[in-house]
């Protein structure tokens, strides 16, 4: 009985004294709901970013949650109530889902430097140690015998700037002729034996399973991938024309305005765009927009001509509903194969 | 089975609180079963009767749909077979190690299914360890093909009919084979019409329960499936790809069908088990 009540005591106190603490020193979070291979980064970068808070502010402390996930489900989540501030996703389609569910203002894009977009990135070929099928670029993924591993645009949002980067690069060397791309892209996907569900399940099939010859992925995939299993035995193919992959970000202004963190969150997604940020960026492999610091980080990233999406397929509604809506060029391509 | 005459809701009985279990049982199954399923269909609704339909009609949900369901209706029936010769095995004889062996049959209820897809996938890869001879000595592609899939749901599928085949084994004396045998029957004889009839109800429940757990599997399949369109796409990753694009109607419309298909499945192999038990139990 002793025992129990001194428990009691030391527990009210305790909660007393945690509730004093938490409103002297005014600790702040933030939730970050973003895509999968941005752990990393955001890791590193929270870190820097609640230094920075605290110095600013004259010591408060705060605390960002991730949430990491596929871009398209993590956007649903949020569509569905799931608490984020910022959302930090894939491609602004997932974004404008939000906008469109009424969560934030449908001009998001034009609100942060750079199509809100802090850091970018592009499409590479990753191949086996010493490039044993030769490939150099678009042309020799649709040749027979030649295997391609790509995750499946209908699930996953890094897929569709795959293969939005192999339909620019057909259109450009075709002079424009749209049959001409979608039978390139058509004979591309009959090189594909297997479509995973997301980019990560197809960086296993590739490397683990020694699936394929050449593997579609994010410049910053790549890379990570080569430091993970090491320079002995994959290599990365820069293609003479690629996409600049540009993952947005924005604020929820109705999450924000009723948890009161649209300071916090606004300050967040302004560090991005720092020097600090986009060392940040640099470091975990993404294009920094920053030119001072992409100069210093040149070596990392070679020079690789990048069409746009709002330049060459007018938007991501756009190419969405023409390419990966249901019954769109991609179902049209796939139909056909057995 | 008194009938109907009598028939009263609540008729008087000495055990006690009828009432209140019932209006739990009722509560409990609105709120986890019934309501979300009655959501599933009030979103489906959205699509109306033309949109329902095109999707239904849709070739490549159709494909899906035979993808599903055969592979599952495969995977249950040699579940059925390797099941019911666990079960048997289990139950009537003594062995060391057999605790251990029955302790291994529920891993597939406890294991995450992804690990499980994973696990299968590496295994059964063209450069796996089952997978390589398969594919150097028969020409055999494993992962990444219908076979893939059948694999992966003959293991979720595998406790569901040791664990309903086993009690009823137990039950049984195992006086009544050896009567038989006593009686001059062969080995065959004696399984065929002493053991069969009497444990055929439960093989079958055992076998609509992995038919079940079949059809609506996702993370386990998604791995080793290759997820070609018309090809290896499962039902459940159709209803992925909607959502992927924000189609939540078209999502429900798929589950919908699932749910309808499911169902007149369940209740075919419901109806024929009921058959048989009225033929076999006197």
């Amino acid at each position: 009985m002793l025992f129990r009540s001194r428990f009691l005591v030391l527990a009210a106190g305790l909660a007393v004294f945690g509730f004093a603490a938490a409103r002297a020193a005014g600790s702040d979070t933030l939730l970050n709901v973003s895509y999968d291979p941005t752990r990393e980064l955001y890791v590193e970068f929270n870190k820097s970013f609640a230094d920075e808070w605290k110095k600013a502010s004259g010591g408060n402390t705060v605390t960002v949650r991730q949430s990491h996930g596929g871009s398209g489900k993590q956007a649903r989540s949020v569509i569905d109530g799931l608490d984020a501030d910022v959302v930090t996703l894939a491609l602004a389609y997932d974004i404008d889902a939000i906008a469109d569910a009424g969560l934030l203002s449908k001009d998001w894009q034009k609100r942060l430097p750079d199509n809100s977009s802090p850091y970018t990135s592009t499409i590479v070929f990753l191949v086996r140690k010493g490039n044993p099928k030769n490939i150099k670029d678009w042309d020799d993924l649709v040749k027979p015998g030649v295997q391609v591993i790509t995750p499946n645009p209908k699930t996953s949002g890094g897929a569709r700037w795959n293969y939005l980067a192999a339909w620019a690069y057909a259109l450009e060397k075709n002079g424009g002729s749209e049959d001409k791309a979608k039978e390139f892209t058509a004979a591309l996907f009959r090189n594909v034996p297997v479509l995973d569900s997301g980019a990560r399940g197809s960086t296993i099939t590739f490397t683990q399973r020694q699936l394929g010859d050449v593997l579609l992925a994010w410049e910053n995939e790549a890379f990570l991938s080569v430091q993970e299993l090491g320079a002995d035995k994959l290599e990365i193919v820069v293609p003479s024309l690629s996409i600049l992959a540009e993952p947005p970000v924005a604020v929820v202004d109705q999450v924000v305005d009723r948890k009161g963190t649209r300071k916090l969150a606004e300050a967040y997604l302004q560090f991005l765009y720092t020097r600090e940020g986009q060392e940040i960026a640099a470091k975990n492999f993404y294009r920094p927009r920053n030119p001072e610091v992409a100069k210093a980080y040149a070596s990392r990233f070679p020079d690789v001509r990048l069409v746009t999406i709002d330049g060459a397929f007018g938007g991501w509604r756009t190419a969405q509903a023409k390419h990966f809506a249901d019954g769109g060029v991609f179902d049209q391509i796939t139909q056909g194969k057995k | 089975m008194a009938g109907a005459v009598g028939w009263q809701f609540r008729r008087p009985s000495v055990l006690p609180g009828f009432g209140v279990t019932l209006g739990i049982t009722l509560t409990w199954l609105s709120l986890i079963v019934l309501v979300p399923l009655a959501a599933l269909a009030v979103k489906a609704s959205g699509l109306g009767w033309s949109g329902f339909w095109s999707v239904a009609t849709d070739s490549r949900v159709l494909a899906a749909f035979r993808v599903s369901f055969g592979l599952s209706l495969a995977a249950a029936a040699v579940n059925a077979v390797f099941g019911l010769l666990v079960a048997w095995v289990l139950v009537r004889y003594r062995f060391p190690g057999k605790r251990l062996v029955d302790a291994l049959i529920d891993l597939p209820f406890a294991l995450p299914t992804a690990v499980a897809g994973i696990a299968l996938t590496s295994l059964y890869a063209p450069n796996g360890w089952i997978g390589a001879p398969l594919m150097e000595w028969f020409g055999l592609r494993v992962a990444f093909s219908p076979i893939g899939i059948a694999v992966a749901l003959i293991f979720v599928g595998l406790p569901f009919v040791v664990r309903t085949v086993e009690p009823v084994l137990q039950e049984m004396p195992p006086e009544e084979e050896e009567a038989a045998a006593c009686l001059g029957a062969s080995r065959i004889q004696t399984v065929w019409h002493v053991v069969l009839p009497s444990i055929f109800p439960a093989l079958m429940t055992g076998f609509a329960l992995a038919f079940a757990r079949g059809v609506g599997e996702y993370g386990s399949v998604i791995f080793i499936a290759g997820n070609m369109p018309g090809l290896t796409e499962i039902v459940p990753l159709l209803i992925v790809i909607k959502l992927e694009q924000f189609d939540y109607a078209g999502a429900a419309a798929v589950g919908v069908l699932m749910l309808l298909a499911s169902f007149a499945l369940l209740l075919v192999l419901n109806l024929l088990q009921s058959w048989m038990r009225a033929r076999h139990v006197r």
